[in-house]
């Protein structure tokens, strides 16, 4: 039986290597900051034959997915990588990988958007791509990055709909952090080959993504709509059986801290949710019975989940690193409000928008400004 | 020698009962293709008269799995397939021959909208065969202008007709430095043909281009299509070429045409019988509007003609 092995590694590297352990076969890829050492790092996998897969150089994101989405009509197991604009730019294609059912890995690394520039972290690219049909995780440390990305291959297989992996750029893809390595043999046994249901194949001619009348596009849409739904019990699934496997647990749709006893509730997502669980023991030290429902999983929203796991008469301070142009506040701050609409009358909820194109959030800063809530 | 209509194999890709015009050249010239490439084949397509006549899901018309992708991505879209199965094969999870990638996608396709992706394609030398069917116009969305309209046509965007004159696409394709590109059209099935079989037998990135006389864009009689084509040849608005690894040399009747042993038929007779042209040649200017014409026409075999002389 072969040992995990712990490393020192960046947030980026750690998805190369997960795309590794994950015999891959085909990845496309176009350089974006922060993103680019991801593609940099499988680029030199496939050239010194550690990794048995294409790399396809393309000139652009909306092509990197189309060739991604493509491989992936034709059997292949398929990753890339993107980030802000990149993300945005595919936006097309994404539909059309959720619409075509393509069981396509992604990982966006979290950048502000463009305009002005920014090339620092916050989460308004992944957010904004929220009706394209996508499972999307996000995660705070380099080590939920590996993870995440083996658990996604296997939801996105077993219910054929791609996954998008976000997280911070920069803070989690440029910074080093102890990384462990569990056995391939492990690896495989989580995750087994992939075998599409259909593929383009010669033998049995048939039509992707083809044109359909109301009465075949409306049922194939509502797939898709309760598919989505459907993958929440295969996401906590994923994640009890690489626990079983590995001894590893990022949560499953949620991750908690401190939260049973919690009067005052902090809610983000990202590596800024790694910090709020030192801002939540500044608070206890305060006296502040504080806790911390980090979100892992964005889509589809956990709502269940979150519903039951909110202590009673909570009050639930929502970190925004997102603005929900056209309304006061951030993104997750509404999605919240929906879910806990007619469920829990007992929760108040306040927003807060923070740390836009990577403003800097300390523990003590993000303690104080739940401090400063709580007599708002 | 050019292989004849009659020595054509009999198999069939594309199945009887589709959705195009009468007359309409794409599933023509498609037919010949299918039997040049034979079953073991995935084909792509992007939006266009292909797609939107190719049968509603789940029926399809054309004996090959087909994958519908993003307008702009034919280009990159054949290259993840083409890779894809290469892939697998080389770990065993796909068996016999590989099969050949293609995509049959229109002008808008290929000229405009997929023309980034497509050269990228090229410059990787990605093993595909692109196919673009040109009708010189978005005959699909109700004959809009693209970068293959011809100058001096009326589209529903080009009311006044066309100012420009139109790329010359093959060209462009033979300047990525690729290893195959040919011209063709409806009414040379058998050049076709040839064309497609060699295509198939060359690895890397192979472009060919087939002239598709559209009825309704154009605006002729819908029985006339293959004269049409025929025209286009004659005149010279259309040459047949191809380039093996760069060097050019032209096919019947255009070589003649080229190498001056043959005068090519005046433009007059092919922009009279089109709607797209003669509707805008009633005016006190048809005159200079035709020479316009026939300069662009004249131009381009002159240019093809000295380029064909560079063999390095």
């Amino acid at each position: 039986m072969k040992e995990a092995r712990v490393i020192m590694d960046t947030g980026a590297h750690a998805a190369a290597l997960a795309v590794k352990s994950a015999r891959v076969d085909v990845v496309p890829g176009y350089p974006i900051t922060p993103q680019s050492s991801i593609m940099e790092a499988v680029a030199a996998m496939v050239e010194n034959g550690e990794l048995d897969a294409r790399f396809i150089p393309v000139e652009g994101e909306h092509s990197t997915l189309a060739a991604a989405v493509a491989a992936a009509a034709a059997g292949a197991r398929v990753f890339t990588a993107t980030s802000s604009n990149g993300l945005l730019y595919m936006h097309e294609v994404l539909h059309m990988a959720a619409g075509g059912r393509l069981p396509v890995v992604m990982c966006n690394v979290n950048r502000g958007i463009f305009a002005p520039w920014t090339l620092w972290a916050d989460q308004q690219d992944s957010f904004a791509q929220r009706d394209t049909g996508w499972i999307q995780y996000h995660c705070s440390s380099n080590q939920e990055v590996f993870n995440t990305i083996l658990q996604a291959f296997r939801v996105a297989e077993q219910i054929n709909i791609p996954v998008m992996v976000n997280f911070d750029g920069f803070t989690i893809s440029h910074c080093l952090m102890p990384l462990t390595l569990p056995p391939q043999e492990d690896i495989d046994r989580f995750l087994p080959p992939h075998k599409p249901e259909w593929r383009l194949d010669p033998a049995h001619p048939s039509s992707f993504s083809n044109v359909t009348n109301a009465a075949e596009y409306a049922p194939f849409r509502q797939m898709l709509s309760s598919d989505i739904m459907a993958s929440i019990p295969l996401v906590k699934q994923a994640a009890q059986e690489y626990k079983d496997i590995t001894g590893m647990w990022d949560g499953d749709t949620i991750d908690a801290y401190r939260l049973e006893d919690a009067e005052v509730v902090a809610f983000a997502v990202n590596s800024m949710a790694a910090e709020l669980r030192l801002s939540i023991d500044i608070l206890r030290e305060q006296g502040i019975k504080a806790g911390l429902l980090r979100l892992r999983l964005y889509l589809p929203f956990p709502a269940d989940d979150i519903v039951s796991a909110l202590p009673q008469n909570a009050q639930v301070m929502v970190l925004d690193r997102n603005y929900n142009f056209g309304h006061p506040g951030g993104i997750l701050a509404a999605e919240l409000k929906s879910v806990l609409f007619g469920r829990r009358s007992d929760i108040t909820v306040k927003n807060r928008v923070m740390g836009i194109g990577g403003v800097d959030l300390t523990r003590r800063y993000m303690a104080a400004e739940i401090r400063a809530m709580m007599d708002e | 020698m050019t292989t004849s209509i009659k020595q054509l194999p009999d198999n069939e890709q594309v199945l009887s009962g589709n959705g195009s015009c009468g007359g309409c050249p794409s599933p023509m010239a498609l037919r010949i293709v299918g039997k040049a490439l034979g079953p073991n084949a995935i084909m792509l397509l992007t939006p266009s008269c292909a797609v939107a006549s190719m049968g509603m899901t789940p029926r399809l018309a054309y004996n090959w799995p087909c994958i519908n992708v993003c307008f702009a991505t034919a280009g990159s879209s054949a290259s993840g397939i083409a890779q894809a199965v290469e892939i697998l094969k080389e770990k065993g999870r796909l068996q016999g021959e590989l099969p050949t990638v293609f995509n049959w996608v229109g002008d808008g396709g290929t000229y405009d909208i997929g023309f980034q992706a497509l050269s990228a394609a090229a410059e990787r030398n990605d093993n595909i065969i692109h196919f673009c069917y040109n009708n010189e116009a978005y005959s699909n969305t109700g004959v809009q202008r693209s970068g293959a309209t011809p100058r001096g046509s009326f589209t529903t965007t080009t009311p006044g007709g066309k100012r420009q004159p139109k790329k010359n696409m093959a060209l462009l394709m033979l300047e990525h430095d690729i290893p195959y590109v040919a011209t063709a059209t409806v009414a040379y099935p058998g050049d076709l043909y040839d064309k497609v079989v060699k295509a198939k037998s060359i690895p890397g990135m192979k472009y060919i281009e087939i002239l598709a006389p559209c009825y309704l864009g154009w605006q002729f009689d819908m029985p006339d299509t293959v004269q049409m084509s025929r025209m286009a040849v004659r005149s010279g608005a259309w040459l047949l070429w191809e380039a093996e690894n760069g060097k050019i040399s032209f096919n019947n009747p255009s070589s003649f045409i080229v190498s001056g042993i043959k005068d090519a038929d005046p433009v007059d007779e092919y922009v009279m019988k089109q709607g797209r042209f003669n509707r805008l040649l009633k005016g006190p200017d048809a005159a200079q509007r035709i020479a316009e014409i026939q300069g662009d026409i004249d131009r381009q075999i002159a240019f093809m003609r000295e380029r064909a002389k560079i063999t390095i």
